[in-house]
């Protein structure tokens, strides 16, 4: 691990304002920035603790609930609302990682947590995101886990998180702050595509921290999260599907659904609900929708079968909230 | 600004960059906390931080200032072995012994999560308190390798534990 400079942010304000120096982070929990610093892929200056400020609790917030920044994926997961109100986010948190990790992970962290690409995890290797201009390894390479959805030339990675992709389905917000404003970004918008740009994993500028997610009124319904991997447990996704699913008399009133394992951001198309809604439940409709989510998918040799593997997992998650006959 | 190991007082480390691990191991001398992959994978490193058990190499030991630690050593000694200890010598939960300390933190603290009701990617239904069967115990293990492969003796000597416990 390279030297770096340790500061302890006291209050949220003085944490923005560490943050917003060059060669600067934010440590959270840490599972997941102390090892890539190990990695040397991030070399910080300065290392700014944020993990004792009041940002962890987890309160209603109108018929909603707002997890605190620093609330630990196990907090968020055991949660009574969470269990009772969101189950497709304890389902996906604890499909994530393992007890240990979770908790010590925390809810920002977890957004920002960067991706299990091979090349940007070894400093010998090209890679665009971690070095932009040195190339993408993982295009000619090594792809078995990379995206099929919205890449670009300059970077195929995925974002490899569970969470995030149930926070997508159920529409969450993220709450910002910076010394000079806060903002709300929709879960959905707040991860980014690698575009010329891959070094970006999210709309995060300098100086801006994560305070909470907030979770919208619950919906009710069905709601499941599955998630396909190399083996049962401790896995990142190949493939995921958050679902949250309604039907009032045998057609579709809710089709929420995010995916996971599939591109550089959580997935939403917001074409997959409207296709849905108002129809009826159907192996017919269900290939449809998979006909929106994967059109433009482009694979990499390694990797082409995730296309066939999201059509299949999209199918199995829409027959299990239906009761169609798979 | 201290961490407290087992009872015991220790001023943070000068290099931020120690990580717990190797403050316990090389600072405190406590050397039952085995430092495996170091990045997380193994669950070698397993200690209780506050009672919570958590990975030891990803956290920063100047993090840790006030933070109350429990390693193997505090979970029991030669002379008064823990229960969970104990199960693991009677069903032969292991063979070379590595990965043993991290099993056991991990072990100890696993069956106060489900007796606190903690969900599992294993439990069937969120809203019920979950059963300890050995699918549960594999799951809620499963950030701790063996690679001599005694999980089969593992899982029995939790299972032990736990329906003392019962």
């Amino acid at each position: 691990m390279r030297p770096f400079d340790y500061q302890r942010a006291e209050r949220l304000e003085h944490a923005a304002q560490l943050t917003g120096e060059p060669d600067t982070l934010a440590l959270a929990g840490g599972t997941n920035l102390v090892d890539l610093m190990k990695l040397q892929v991030e070399t910080p200056q300065t290392l700014v603790d944020i993990g004792r400020l009041s940002l962890g609790t987890i309160a209603e917030d109108g018929e909603g609930l707002r997890i605190g920044a620093l609330a630990t994926n196990t907090a968020t997961a055991v949660h009574p609302r969470v269990l009772a109100d969101y189950p497709v986010l304890a389902r996906a948190i604890l499909a994530g990682a393992t007890q240990q990790l979770r908790n010590k992970a925390t809810t920002g962290g977890n957004l920002c947590q960067r991706t299990r690409c091979y090349y940007f995890t070894n400093i010998d290797q090209p890679c665009n995101k971690r070095e932009p201009g040195s190339g993408c390894g993982a295009i000619k390479g090594i792809a078995r886990i990379h995206a099929v959805l919205g890449t670009s030339p300059q970077c195929i990675a995925t974002y490899p998180g569970d969470m995030a992709v149930a926070m997508a389905a159920l529409d969450a917000s993220v709450e910002i702050a910076s010394e000079r404003r806060s903002r709300t970004v929709p879960v959905r918008n707040f991860h980014r595509l690698p575009g010329d740009t891959p070094e970006k994993d999210n709309v995060l500028e300098p100086g801006e921290i994560i305070t909470a997610v907030t979770l919208p009124a619950p919906v009710g319904g069905v709601q499941l999260y599955r998630k396909v991997r190399e083996r049962s447990s401790y896995a990142f996704a190949l493939c995921s599907v958050a679902a949250v699913v309604d039907l009032e008399e045998g057609r579709f009133t809710r089709a929420d659904l995010a995916f996971g394992g599939l591109a550089h951001k959580p997935w939403h198309d917001p074409r997959i609900a409207d296709l849905l809604i108002g129809s009826e439940p159907s192996l017919a409709l269900f290939d449809k929708a998979a006909d929106l989510l994967l059109e433009g998918a482009e694979s990499y040799g390694e990797n082409d079968f995730k296309i066939p593997l999201a059509r299949r997992t999209l199918a199995a998650v829409l027959c299990e909230a239906t009761g169609v006959e798979p | 600004m201290a961490i407290s190991i087992n009872g015991q007082d220790y001023a943070l480390p000068q290099d931020p960059r120690t990580s717990l691990l190797d403050f316990i191991r090389g600072e405190a001398r406590l050397p039952g906390t085995k430092k495996g992959c170091d990045h997380g994978q193994c669950g070698a490193c397993t200690v209780l931080v506050n009672g919570i058990r958590i990975n030891s190499c990803l956290s920063l030991a100047v993090t840790n200032d006030g933070d109350e630690v429990t390693t193997i050593e505090g979970l029991g000694t030669l002379a008064a072995p823990s229960e969970m200890q104990l199960a693991f010598v009677a069903h032969d939960g292991f063979q070379c012994g590595y990965c043993t300390p991290g099993q056991i933190c991990s072990a100890t603290a696993m069956l106060q999560e489900i007796a606190a009701g903690w969900p599992s990617d294993a439990t069937a239904d969120l809203g019920a308190a979950p059963a300890l069967t050995d699918d549960e115990i594999r799951e809620r293990m499963s950030g701790n390798l063996c690679r001599c492969g005694a999980y089969a003796n593992i899982v029995a000597a939790i299972r032990d534990v736990a329906g003392e416990n019962a």
